[in-house]
Formats: structure tokens, sequence, C-alpha cells
């Protein structure tokens, strides 16, 4: 198998490789995949609570260069994006960025959901952490 | 001579930044159970049967043919030699797949009259189990034994699976993946009180390690050109004359070559290189062994001294001197090869097989699928060095440390994290 330029450069210098507190509020982290199946992605996000803007995104991956380079590509994608907007990135996208080949196509549809897995954290701890404040300004 | 290398991939900085030792030539080869590169002594001997020799073999009224067949009787001599056999019990075909097809589907239609039942082993190459399956169709019913954890099948398994409708046992010699060998010998006896005949899978291990048909009480063995030096497209398979005598219904009918067992014009320049190849394997054997096993225990323990939670897949006591099958825990087996990319092995991994399975062979070892996906295959052959297993070692931990860095498995079990525990999301 021979992978894209873009590939081979996320996975030589991967972007926003790290880990963020998982216990802070603004921090979502989404965990997916499974060591059995040979992709486990997790995916950071430090969202702004008064913007919604995602200001920093971390990421650690076990799996091929496919999905290392599919993780850090998402890692810049949801940067200084809205939680809403970055819900919208979708798995083609990445396919299309990094010329992904139909068997690594998975790869991609793993950090779509690592994306939303970590908004779905962020969003549950927003709603765990101020439901006085949310039912106030209502 | 590092510069000119690194032009290829102009992309790995990785490969940039550490300066190549002097004398190692990249990519360096280290797959070996795959193909052999040509010993250049073979092609050597190969080159006159292209042109000036180019006669067939099966044409007895001319000197083109008796060139020809001057040479492949060479070849049957060479071969019988390295495996104690006698030349007319040697039938060249086009290479083990052909080998193994021949043997079982050959004894299955010969003795259908006396039975119906095949044994192997699940770790088998595809060639024979696909080749069992392929018989269960035709009412033939196969026992595919299980292995212990250590690679290697249970005697005593065996021993009871025999019945008295049992033709055919076909257990490998040594395991293309894992290198592992079976106890041939005792197979072989226990068939032979049995009255069963036992054909081997012999390609890995023939003129790797010892193989005797007679002290072995081997019946039919398949033998290939490639993974001994030797050229691809030239196969061999060994079919015992006498004691008893072996006969096998043909695949391919013909012209009634190779004693009617396999018709087809020989392959003359193929047939001269695999005789050649078996020659020189005879010869050097006892020093290369011995020096295989000491450049894969060196890479061993390169690797194993600076690496903590890796794992030897299969047993180490009953292998191929050249092999080395590790598992790196949290690092996925093709990330590895693609970090390694100066360096060619294979890996277990599912994304780096045709079927997105994670190996066959280290699952039968009760290897989980996580650390099947997280296994390579160094396969080390005779034009290996010291210094390119020293450089490979150091590329491996090198590139494992890296990606325990990105995995996050790595930072739970250094967390704590029981990863059996885990629900994970799948």
């Amino acid at each position: 198998m021979s992978y894209s330029d873009k590939v081979i450069d996320h996975y030589n210098n991967p972007r926003n490789v790290g880990s963020m507190d998982k216990k802070d509020a603004d921090v979502g982290t989404g965990l997916v995949g499974a060591p059995e199946c040979g992709d486990v992605m997790k995916l950071q996000i430090k969202v702004n609570p008064q913007t919604n803007i995602i200001e920093d995104a971390k990421f650690k991956t076990f799996g091929c260069g496919s999905a290392i380079a599919s993780s850090s590509l998402a890692t810049e994608w949801v940067k200084g994006k809205t939680v809403d907007q970055a819900l919208e990135i979708k798995n083609t996208e990445i396919v299309k960025e990094l010329a992904l080949p139909p068997v690594k196509i998975h790869c991609s549809v793993l950090a779509e959901d690592a994306i939303r897995a970590a908004i779905g954290d962020w969003k549950k701890k927003q709603e765990a952490t101020k439901p006085a404040a949310v039912q106030a300004a209502q | 001579m590092s510069t000119n290398g690194n032009k290829a991939n102009p992309t790995s900085h990785h490969a940039q930044q550490r300066a190549v030792p002097s004398g190692i030539k990249l990519p360096i080869y280290m797959d070996n159970h795959a193909t052999t590169p040509m010993d250049p002594r073979v092609l050597e001997e190969m080159l006159p049967y292209f042109m000036e020799k180019f006669g067939n073999a099966a044409s007895r009224n001319h000197p083109f043919g008796w060139a020809a067949e001057e040479a492949v009787e060479l070849s049957r001599e060479r071969i019988a030699k390295l495996i104690g056999a006698t030349s007319k019990e040697i039938i060249f075909t086009s290479g083990a797949t052909e080998s193994d097809n021949l043997a079982i589907k050959g004894v299955a239609e010969m003795y259908r009259e006396k039975g119906n039942h095949i044994i192997t082993a699940v770790t088998e190459h595809k060639a024979v189990l696909d080749t069992c399956k392929h018989l269960e169709k035709f009412g033939f019913r196969v026992t595919y034994l299980p292995v212990q954890k250590d690679g290697l099948v249970d005697l005593d398994d065996l021993k009871r699976t025999i019945d008295d409708k049992t033709i055919l046992v076909t257990i490998m010699a040594a395991n293309n993946e894992i290198g592992v060998l079976q106890p041939i010998a005792e197979i072989g006896k226990l068939c032979r009180e049995r009255g069963v005949i036992f054909h081997t899978d012999a390609v890995q291990a023939i003129g790797k390690v010892p193989v005797d048909v007679n002290k072995m009480n081997i019946d039919v063995a398949s033998i290939t050109g490639h993974k001994l030096y030797g050229p691809k497209g030239a196969g061999a398979l060994y079919v015992r004359r006498k004691n008893p005598r072996v006969q096998l219904v043909p695949l391919i009918d013909g012209g009634g070559h190779e004693r009617g067992m396999r018709s087809g014009t020989l392959n003359v320049p193929g047939i001269a290189g695999l005789g050649k190849a078996c020659a020189i394997a005879q010869e050097e054997m006892p020093q290369e062994s011995y020096k295989m096993a000491g450049l894969r225990n060196r890479l061993k323990d390169s690797i194993m001294s600076r690496l903590d939670e890796v794992y030897i897949n299969g047993s180490m006591e009953h292998r191929l001197p050249g092999n080395l099958n590790i598992s790196f825990a949290y690092v996925e087996g093709e990330s590895l090869l693609m970090g390694i990319n100066d360096i060619a092995v294979s890996s277990g991994s599912a994304c780096t097989s045709a079927t997105l399975e994670p190996s066959y062979v280290l699952k039968a070892l009760g290897t989980g699928d996580d650390l099947a996906h997280s296994s390579i295959r160094f396969g080390i052959g005779r034009f290996n060095t010291e210094a390119e297993i020293d450089y490979v070692g150091d590329r491996v931990v090198e590139t494992v440390l890296r990606l325990r860095e990105l995995s996050p498995l790595y930072e739970m079990a250094k967390e704590g994290v029981d990863l059996k525990s885990v629900k994970w999301a799948g």
C-alpha cells in the first residue's frame, strides 16, 4: 500500500499530539474504536464556554498511518471552529483531503466519530455543571 | 550515501535525521519468509539454460534435449540428497502451492477407497488449508488440529484424531509467520505406525534446518526454490517410492512427464537453479544456521533490552534460526511498518492483509487480536549483516517509542487502566 504525501506528512509530523485534563469542565474527550479492531482514537477539545469556540484540540491514536493522519487532521480542522461548525465536518472531507483509498475509509469515519464523541462529552459536562445558569437564562 | 538514499522519500524527515552507518544500503530486506533474494551462484547455474542450452528435457533424440535432461537430473539428485531421498522420488512443479495441491488432492483421490479423513493444523499455509476446504466440498472430512500456545501441535491430540478412515496427515515443517518447527519426526513415526500417509509442507524448513525423509518418516514433502535463494516458479514434490510406495492422481494431465504425476514441459532454468540452491544449502547449512540464529538473537536482544511489553510469538526453542515474530503492545503493526519504511518486514496486522483480519496464525496461539495487530515478522536471511541487524534494532526501538507516545492505549496503561476492562465503543 502506498500512502499519499499528506498521510505521510501527518504521520511523520502529527499535529496537536497530547492530552488535556479530562476533568476540566471546558474539555470534551472522545475515545472511539477498540484495540481488537486495530484502531483507537482519543480526541480532546477545549471549548471557550462564552463563545462555544474550540480553542484547542489534542489527539492520541493507536492505529495505522491513515488513522493517525485522520485524527491529526481532525484536530487541525476543529480548532477555531464553533462546536456546531465542528459537528458539520464529514468523514468524506477527510477522505478527500488525505486521498484515502477505499480500505482506509473507516479511519475517516472513526475520526468523525471522535469529533462527535468529544463534543458530546463536552456538552454533557456543560449540562451537568451549569444547569442552574441555563435554566436562569431561559 | 545517506543523502542519495533519502532523495527517494523527501517527506520522511525521520529517515533524513538519521545518519546511515557505512556499509548499509537502504532499503534493507528482512522479509526472507516471503521470498529470498537469489544467490548469484544460482543465477550463474541457470543462465546457460535460457540461451545456448534451451532444449526440451523431454527431447530424447538430440543433444539439445540431452543437455537439458542432464541439468534436470542433476537437480533431482541435488534436491534428493538434501532431504535424504533418491532422485526418482522428486517430481518438479511450479512451486509450493502446486506441490501442496498435488500432494493433498493427489493422495485424497488416490486413496479415496481406503478412507475420506484428512488431518491438518489450523496454522498451516493457505495453500494447504484452502486445498483441504476444497476437498470438504467433495465428501472428505478434515480435522483442523489446534496448536498450543507455543504454536506446536499436541501429539496426543493427533494420536486421538487418527481413525480407521484417516488417509492423510498434512502438517508443515516450519511455519511461515512464526517460524515454529513442528515435531515432524514424531508425527512421521505416529503416521507410519498407523499406516497413514504423512505430507509436510517443508518449504520454509528445507535448506534452513535438517530434513530427512527417512529418519522423519515423511512420505510426501513440498519444496520451493524461492525460499532458499533459488528462483520463483520452480518447486518440487518428494513422493516416497517404497516402504510404503505412495501414489498420486495428477492435477495436470498431458504428456506423462514426471512419472505421470505432473505433465508439462519442464522449466529447465528454474529446475537447474532449484538444484543449485539445494546444493549450496547442503554445503552451508551448518554454518549458516548458526550465523542466522546469532543475528536473530542479536536483534531480539537489541529490541527486548530497550523496550518493555514486547512479546515473542511462538516457541523460541523450536524455531527457524532466521525467524523473529514480535508483538509490540500499544502500537499498531502497519503504522510501525510505515515508521520503519527503509526496512522490508511484514506485519500480522489486519491493515496489511487482503482480508482485513489479523493473522490467523497468531490468533491460533491464543494471542489476542490487539497483540496480533501489533506484530512484526522479521525474516533474517543469508545476505543480512550484523550492521543491518543493529540498524534495524535501533529503528524499531525509536519508532515504537515514538508511536507509544502517540498511543492512547499506552497512556491509559501507564495510568493504570486495565485495557481489558474498558468498554470500547467498537
